[in-house]
């Protein structure tokens, strides 16, 4: 049948089994919005406060469902605003697929209003991207674009489709969902090999990232983990693989690690690496990293073995499908002297934690998880909240944190949040977030009241730009350079004015009420967590520093 | 793997898709990752669907490793090959205009003969010469006519193919 080009988008996205797309109509998109409406019934879109916001809400949509996350701007200011959101699923590698609408193919060089290059703008954020210059083409091209963003290391696409193709006129055939191709494997698996090293290791270390989400291979790695007797440390974006309150399971490691983990990983002499990429925040002094260790690496993309840290040797492949070929021949191991080790270490770090009581993050953050199931999905803006959480909340399910961790974008949040809203099928969200990050996208409450999610919004409010004021404290000698915000930003009334409710909390009475009360409504509720301003995120590896470099107090 | 520091000069041979924009993303490739680009040279194959890309670049192990595997990640990329230089046939071309004089002309003259180059333009202040070779040949060219006054030059930018009947 013969279909214009606006509908044929339309006609793809369902054919690709896309349920919601998230984005901000424009003149340039207007055609397309056109027969969103007329599809309403079978896809639905949902309208942000600014093409960022629906920039992060595809991007937390893809991260919570484990599907591509779709989002469509018009040109010019449309599409650069979807930069930001764009660069920060590169560098997490969230599979998401960007439409943006152009000025029609005469006018495109000739400055035309509201016309940017934004294939050119990014070019270096996505994995692939695209400029629609025949109708005949546009199909094959949203399904190379599907195929692309979720296939091997997944990432962003961008089609960028002018407004005449978009009115012009082509055959079009029904297709199906495209398939994720896995990358072929470019050598051959020398599981053997792994196999030997671990039963020669004494102190064996799992260092797990965001491949291991991405290819939902938690089970493997705990059954692995299990098997060799391992602590498995994890890096942001791998948080969720694994229960976070199992006793194998150290926590994050780098940075602002927890120190069991920080030390197991500087004192282990086999550390496998899976689906991670050793950035410079998880590894501090590349010299001094792991010393002792043979480092493996095992990762979809050949080009992250070697290129931050030197591997003893790397394997190229899906983490799920190595680790299950590990399973196949590994033998069980016990190491109680390295149990013993780290026992020691995890002694170390539960001394050195803040009292557990009142406004203290750690507090807010462990009555937080005791309120919630496996499938509530815990989503975070960047800073020092993101780091508490980071250290402190033991996740509980697959797929259920959503932050930013490669570009540590300020403002991801609200709109990851609400993203995750509808890739969980509407389970509960919760978005920690402190006074800077939510004031960078918070007209995005708008989208959670109009769309009635169940959103808990927490604000760690310190009234600073805490993880900056930190840094000022401690290398710049408290010069506190525009951190201090002391906005006077009422943000219960700010939340009742966008339709939603809060509370204001300063103290651990009100915080039990302001809970209850959250989490026994299904709509967006903002409370605001008054939190001291010279609260730390603990321990500390400074930057370009190692293990020996750890502020602990 | 560790990674040997020494810098040296290899040849990159890369099959792309002949689309428009493929060019900005090499580039962008070698830019944004910091590598240096000593030559590049693109042009059509037998096949219009492919463009073939000879680049030359300075650099250690580490970004040779790096530049093929992330070049091999672009997905407009059919194939990357590093062309030992030892079975590489390598050529350049250069165009190069340099002042002259009724005393300096067969000085000249004689030198492009010697480098088996042509004269293709010729007037009484100047005189146009082409050359192929390598561009070792080329420098050792470019070098000797500084003395006479070079008025402009271009280079072609190398091609390269390994020797015997296989293909990339």
């Amino acid at each position: 049948m013969k279909l214009t080009g606006a509908r044929i988008i339309i006609e793809t996205l369902i054919e690709q089994d896309c349920e919601t797309v998230f984005g901000y109509p424009g003149g340039f998109v207007i055609n397309i919005y056109d027969e969103l409406y007329k599809a309403s019934d079978r896809i639905h879109h949902v309208i942000s406060a600014h093409e960022q916001g629906a920039a992060h809400a595809a991007d937390g949509y893809a991260r919570a469902s484990g599907k591509v996350g779709v989002v469509i701007a018009t040109s010019g200011p449309g599409a650069t605003n979807l930069v930001t959101g764009i660069a920060n699923a590169f560098l997490d590698s969230v599979p998401l697929v960007a439409i943006t609408g152009n000025v029609p193919l005469a006018l495109l060089g000739r400055d035309s209003f509201q016309e940017v290059d934004i294939m050119g703008i990014t070019m270096p954020i996505t994995k692939h991207n695209y400029i629609v210059k025949d109708v005949n083409e546009l199909a094959s091209i949203l399904r190379d674009a599907f195929r692309i963003a979720k296939s091997g290391r997944p990432g962003p696409v961008l089609v960028d489709i002018p407004k005449d193709i978009q009115l012009a006129t082509c055959e079009y055939k029904p297709g199906k969902p495209v398939e994720k191709t896995l990358d072929v494997l470019t050598e051959q698996i020398n599981i053997d090999k792994i196999v030997e090293l671990i039963e020669a290791s004494n102190k064996p270390y799992i260092y797990s990232g965001g491949g291991v989400v991405i290819s939902n291979a938690g089970d493997e790695l705990k059954q692995f983990a299990e098997r060799i007797d391992a602590p498995v440390g994890f890096s942001m974006m791998g948080l969720s693989a694994m229960d976070g309150s199992l006793p194998n399971n150290l926590g994050l490691t780098g940075m602002h690690g927890r120190y069991a983990s920080i030390k197991a990983n500087s004192e282990t002499d086999l550390l496998i690496a899976i689906g991670v990429r050793f950035s410079d925040r998880a590894t501090g002094n590349k010299l001094k990293y792991s010393p002792n260790a043979k480092i493996i690496h095992i990762d979809i993309d050949p080009a992250e073995i070697d290129k931050n840290i030197n591997t003893y040797f790397g394997v190229i492949g899906d983490v799920k499908y190595i680790l299950n070929k590990l399973l196949e021949k590994v033998k069980p191991k016990k190491h109680p002297e390295w149990k013993e080790e780290i026992n020691r270490y995890i002694a170390d770090e539960q001394a050195n934690y803040p009292q557990n009581y009142g406004m203290h993050p750690k507090n807010i953050i462990e009555r937080v998880n005791n309120l919630i199931d496996d499938k509530t999905v815990i989503a975070t803006d960047v800073g020092q909240h993101q780091m508490w959480v980071a250290q402190y909340f033991k996740l509980k399910g697959r797929r259920t944190f959503l932050t930013s961790g490669g570009l540590g974008t300020m403002g991801y949040g609200m709109g990851a949040a609400i993203g995750g809203c509808f890739g969980s099928g509407n389970q509960r969200t919760v978005l920690f977030t402190g006074d800077g990050s939510f004031g960078m996208n918070l007209a995005e409450l708008a989208t959670a009241v109009s769309n009635n999610l169940p959103l808990v919004i927490i604000i760690m409010n310190n009234g600073v730009l805490g993880m900056v004021r930190q840094w000022q404290t401690i290398f710049f000698d408290e010069r506190y350079s525009s951190t201090t915000l002391d906005r006077k930003t009422d943000f219960v009334l700010l939340a009742k004015a966008f339709g939603a409710n809060g509370m204001r909390v300063v103290g651990e009475g009100e915080l039990s009420l302001a809970l209850e009360t959250a989490f026994s409504i299904k709509t967006p509720f903002v409370i605001d967590c008054v939190i001291d301003c010279d609260e730390r995120v603990l321990p500390m590896i400074p930057p370009g520093g190692s293990v020996e470099n750890i502020i602990i107090n | 793997m560790d990674f040997s520091t020494k810098k040296e000069q290899f040849i990159l041979s890369v099959l792309v898709a002949n689309h428009f924009g493929v060019l900005t993303r090499i580039s962008g490739l070698f830019s944004r990752r910091g590598y240096n680009i000593d030559s590049l040279n693109v042009g059509e194959t037998e096949n219009p669907e492919t463009s073939r890309m000879t680049i030359i670049v300075t650099g250690d192990e580490y970004i040779k490793s790096q530049i093929v595997k992330q070049l091999g990640k672009l997905q407009e990329v059919m194939k990357v090959e590093m062309l030992p230089k030892e079975e590489t046939v390598l050529r350049e071309h250069l165009l190069i205009k340099i002042n002259v004089s009724r005393e300096t002309r067969s000085e000249i003259t004689e030198a492009v003969n010697v480098f088996r180059g042509k004269i293709v333009d010729f007037n009484s202040d100047s005189v146009t010469v082409e050359i192929n070779g390598e561009p070792s040949k080329l420098n050792a060219f470019i070098e000797f006519t500084k003395s006479y006054g070079i008025i402009e030059m271009c280079r072609s930018g190398a091609l390269a193919m390994k020797r015997g009947a296989n293909s990339l």
